[in-house]
Parts: structure tokens; sequence; C-alpha cells
């Protein structure tokens, strides 16, 4: 393990994440829309039948788009360091591509998690009660979640060479993604076919494993749908397949 | 010592051959360049060299390590600059500097100061706190040659290093570079297809279609196109012309003013000449090949100088950041 190398690419990332206002706010902007308008709007309509408001169902889901999007983001700019050169800079080094993924994956893990802890900390606003060792549960579960999304977000970053195709990930991977976690409606309520794709999305998982940590219930529709230990064995699981395709992906050469 | 051997390399780009067939050394110490215009396969060569690409066959060792089987090895003896700029330029030049310190493993109680002395070096202390966005391209260029050198590279690849730059910039690049086999250790391997700037190198190979078609000393090269140019003008041209054809036996020919002639050794030719044609004289000036006439000989055509202006840098940066927005 080259620790030098790993901690200068995460270093780089964080000083770059905390310079650019514009990303930090953005970022952190969206899930407060979706969770304040949407939320709110939405609690009109649904009437939870276990308990919960709708706006806290979505609680989990919201932490789970912020890791999402900032994970995707942070892997995602792979291709603008490709386009603008520095990948080169890193390439050249004699630096193992092992080491190139994993110095990348913490890089959006560190900006992912600090986003979710700002996001979770707005849970008394919305009538949650939490423990101390909820908190810590729902830090750990964020963390390993944007691991494996950062991880993914590598692996597509390794297919296009330019900041074009960005649009085309936004829409046909990442929304499609969030709209098919858990987030917005249990999985359970969905046609099989969703359902199926929900299953073979980690993000699903990672937000079933919040929803254990947060609620109490564990029967009726707005309740978990796998396992808790399944929910970490996936994200565990899916994080190290992903670094191994990314390392093989970064290792080819033309 | 060869410090890089390239047997008998090629690389194909599906049907198009971008390098065909090369083979070259370069000596330990040296400044060695590549001449040729665009698309000649210089690039190409020097991504096999520095194992960002693989090569469809022959062989690139540098230092003695085989750049396909022990990149590693290779990646640690050697710094690169590449064509286009590879700075982040949202850090600022001492945070891209401190980055590749710790990239390349120097060891923790040097990092410092080996960055403060290669800033040094390119002039750049004052500013290493600045972003690099703020650069001129000439700073960005120096700024990128004081990275390569942080973690004392064996060869220094320097692939168009005055690209886009302004003459004076350009002009004090290559002082500075001159200096860098001596003052640093380094072997230099570069690319250009400005001929003046590749007067400072010890060997240059010419290569044009993917093909070296020559190599050797520039001054070995100029030879080759047949001596030095010495051009006359006197009070009676038609007397002179038919004096130095009968005393010399050169071959003079007019135009304008001028009586011109192709003699192998310009500089011993003249005196004897004034002395032997006398009063007559009003100017005499001597014009060297250049190595763009080696170029033309060999070719039949000049190297073409197009590049990649600033301006076209600048939309290009414009359109992304909007696209980032
Ligand atoms: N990745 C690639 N895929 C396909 N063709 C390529 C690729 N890289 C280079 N080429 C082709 O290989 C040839 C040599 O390119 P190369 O970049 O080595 O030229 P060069 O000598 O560096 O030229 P320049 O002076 O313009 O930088 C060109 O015809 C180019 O189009
Ligand atoms: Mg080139």
């Amino acid at each position: 393990m080259e620790f030098n190398a790993i901690y200068v690419i995460v270093a780089r990332e964080f000083k770059k994440f905390i310079r650019e206002r514009s990303r930090l706010i953005s970022t952190i902007a969206r899930p407060l829309l979706w969770l304040f308008i949407v939320g709110t709007g939405m609690s009109r309509l649904v009437s939870p039948d276990t308990g919960v408001p709708y706006i806290q169902f979505i609680f989990p889901g919201i932490l789970g788009m912020t890791i999402l999007f900032s994970s995707i983001f942070s892997s995602i700019s792979i291709i603008w360091d490709k386009e603008f050169g520095f990948m080169k800079e890193i390439l050249v080094a004699p630096v193992s591509r092992f080491s190139i993924v994993i110095g990348k994956a913490l890089s959006g893990t560190v900006v992912s998690t600090i986003q979710a802890v700002i996001i979770l900390a707005l849970f008394p606003f919305i009538g949650f009660k939490l423990g101390i060792l909820q908190i810590i549960w729902v830090i750990l579960i964020s963390a390993a979640l944007s691991f494996c999304l950062s991880a993914f977000g590598i692996v597509l970053a390794t297919f296009y060479e330019s900041y074009e195709s960005f649009s085309v990930i936004m829409n046909f991977i990442i929304m499609p993604m969030f709209f098919l976690s858990g987030a917005m409606y249990p999985i359970k309520l969905l046609p099989d076919i969703l359902n199926l794709i929900s299953k073979i999305n980690p993000l699903t998982y990672g937000i079933d494993a919040m929803k254990h940590v947060l609620f109490q219930f564990k029967t009726g529709t707005m309740s978990p749908d796998f396992l808790f230990i399944i929910d970490i064995a996936v994200i565990i699981g899916t994080s190290v397949l992903f670094v191994i395709v990314a390392g093989k992906l970064f290792e080819r050469k033309k | 010592m060869a410090i890089i051997t390239v047997e008998n390399l090629v690389k194909k780009f599906d049907n198009l051959t971008a390098v065909n067939n090369i083979s070259f050394e370069v000596e330990e110490g040296t400044i060695f360049g590549f001449l040729g215009p665009n698309g000649a396969g210089k690039t190409t060569t020097i991504n096999i060299l520095c194992t960002l690409l693989s090569p469809t066959s022959g062989r690139t060792f540098i230092a003695g390590h085989d750049c396909m089987k022990e990149p590693a090895e290779v990646r640690k003896s050697i710094g690169i600059v590449f064509q286009d700029t590879t700075l982040d330029k949202d850090l600022t030049a001492y945070e891209n500097l401190i980055f590749h310190a710790y990239l390349y493993n120097v060891p923790k109680n040097e990092r410092q100061e080996r960055v403060y002395d290669v800033l040094r070096f390119v002039d750049l202390f004052d500013r290493k706190n600045d972003l690099v966005k703020k650069f001129s391209g000439g700073m960005k260029r120096r700024l990128e040659v004081a990275r390569g050198l942080i973690h004392r590279p064996s060869v220094l690849f320097l692939d168009e290093p005055t690209l886009g730059l302004d003459p004076q910039s350009r002009a004090n690049l290559w002082e500075f570079i001159k200096e860098l086999p001596e003052k640093h250790h380094v072997t230099i391997f570069m690319t250009t297809h400005y001929m003046e700037e590749a007067e400072v190198c010890d060997r240059i190979a010419i290569i044009d279609n993917g093909k070296i078609i020559a190599m050797g000393s520039p001054a070995e090269l100029k030879m080759t196109v047949g001596g030095d140019i010495v051009y006359i003008r006197t009070t009676d041209n038609v007397k002179t012309q038919e004096e130095i054809k009968r005393l010399f036996g050169f071959d003079v020919s007019e135009k304008g003013e001028e009586l011109y002639m192709t003699c192998l050794m310009g500089d011993t030719c003249i005196p004897e000449m004034i002395r032997t044609i006398g009063e007559g004289v009003l100017s005499v000036r001597l014009q060297r090949p250049t190595l763009n006439d080696v170029f033309l000989k060999l070719t039949g055509k000049a190297i073409r100088e197009e590049e990649a202006s600033e301006g076209d840098n600048v939309k290009e940066h414009v359109r992304a950041y909007r696209r980032r927005q």
C-alpha cells in the first residue's frame, strides 16, 4: 500500500472541496429541497399506516441521495482530470493503479460523509429523537455507502474520456439509481421488474440499513426490506467488487 | 552509457502506423532531440517510453529497465513535461509540487525543502501560493519542469516544452533547459518542431511519418546539406563571377545584387576570396545551413509550424467551465 500517494490524492480532493463553495452549497441544497419541499408536499398525500410521517420516512433516502450525488460527482472528477491532463501526472507516477483507485474512493468517502453528517444534523427539525449510538451508526453506514458509491463512480469514469458524457451519467444512471432505491417509496410497493432492479442497486441497501437504525418498527409498508446484516454485507461486498473492477479497468493500456 | 534504448519500436493505431520501426540510443547526461512535423510520432514515442502506451512491437529500456515489464522502475526514474499542461489549475504552485513529492514518495523531511529548491530554480518561489490558473503560459511551463525534477529523475522528457510561448519566454526556457544536465544530472529527451530550438541538442533524430530519417549532432546533420552559403557583392559582379569560377572552381550564381555559392568551410573560404578579388568587394555574408535546410533536403518539404494557439486553449477552458456549472 502506498500510503503517501493515497493520502495526497485524498488531501487534494478535500482541499478542492473546501475551496469550491458553490459545489458544497449545491450538493447540500438539493437534499434540503427534496426533504422540505417534496417531503412536506407529499406528507399531505401519504397517510402513514405505521406511525412515521412521510418527511421522516424519506430522511434515510435523503441521506442516501446526498451520498449518491456527492460520491458520484467526486469520482466523475476523474473524467475532468483526464480532460485537463492531470490524470497523466498521476498515471506516470510510480504508484499502483490499485492505490490510485483506493485514493479516489476514499476522497469520495470523505467529502460525501461530511455532507451526509451536515444533513443528518437536521434530524431535530423533522421530529426525530436520536441517541448517540444511532447517530454513530448512521455515520458509519454513510461512510461505507460513500465508499461503495465512490468506487462505483470510478468504474463509470473509466468508460468516459470527456465531460460531455456527464449528462448521460446523470440522467441514465444517477437519477434511476435514486428513484429505484427505496428513498422516496418502499421498494415492496414497486412492480416486479422495478423491484428487481432496486435489488441490484447498492444504494437500496445503504438506505435500508439506515432505516433499520432510524426506525423502531420492523413490520408494515414503511419498514426495512432486508435484514440489517444483509444490507451491510452487500455494501461491503459490492465495494470490494467495484474496487477490483476499477483497478483492472485502470490498468488497461491502449 | 546508453540510458534510453529503443529497439525496432512500432506503434499502430488501428490501421495508422504512428511509429514505424525506429531504433536509437540516448547517452547519459546528454540532450537528445526528436525533431519532426505535426503527427510525426513524437508524442506517441514518449508515451510508450513513459509507460502510458504499450507498443505494437519492439522493445524500450530506460536506465536498464524494460518499459513494458518493469513499468514501476521506469516510472521512478523519469520525469515528464507533457505537450499539454498537466497541472491542477485549482491548486497553488506549491500544492501542485507537494502533491508530486508525496506521489513519488519523497522522504518526509526532504519534501518541503526539495519543493522550495525547484521553485527557486525556476524563479517562482515568490508565486508559490498563487493558484496556477493565474499563471502565464511560460510560468506554467517552468512550474511543470520544476515538478518533473522534484523526485530527481535520471531522464527528463520534455514534449514541445515551448509550445504556445512567446519568443522571449521560449528563449528563457531554453537557457534554463540547457543547464539541466549539468545542474540536475539528468538526461533530456525533448521534442520540438522548431528548428532553432533543436540546436541545443547534443544529438537529434529527425522523424517524419513515424520513421527516423536522419540522426546525428546538429553540426553533422548540417554537413549533409553540403556546407555554407557565401554571399558576396562587388563593384563588378560579372568579372568577379568569372574570377571565382576560374580560381576556386565554385559554381557561382547571381541573385539580385549578390553573387552566391556553396562552399564546405565558409569561414576559411571568405578571407581567401577577399584576398584574391581585392579592392572590389562591397559586402560579404555567410549563411550557415539550418536544420530546416536539412529537413527540406531529406523530405522535400519544410516543417510546418502550426501550433495550438493559446486562444484555442482559452476557448476550451470557457466551454468546460460552463459545462461544470
Ligand atoms: N490515441 C490515438 N489514437 C489514434 N491515433 C493516434 C492516437 N494518438 C496519436 N495518433 C496518431 O498518431 C500519429 C502520431 O501522433 P503523435 O501525437 O505522436 O504526433 P507528434 O509527432 O507528437 O505531433 P505533434 O507535433 O502535433 O505533437 C498521428 O497521425 C496521430 O493522429
Ligand atoms: Mg506531440
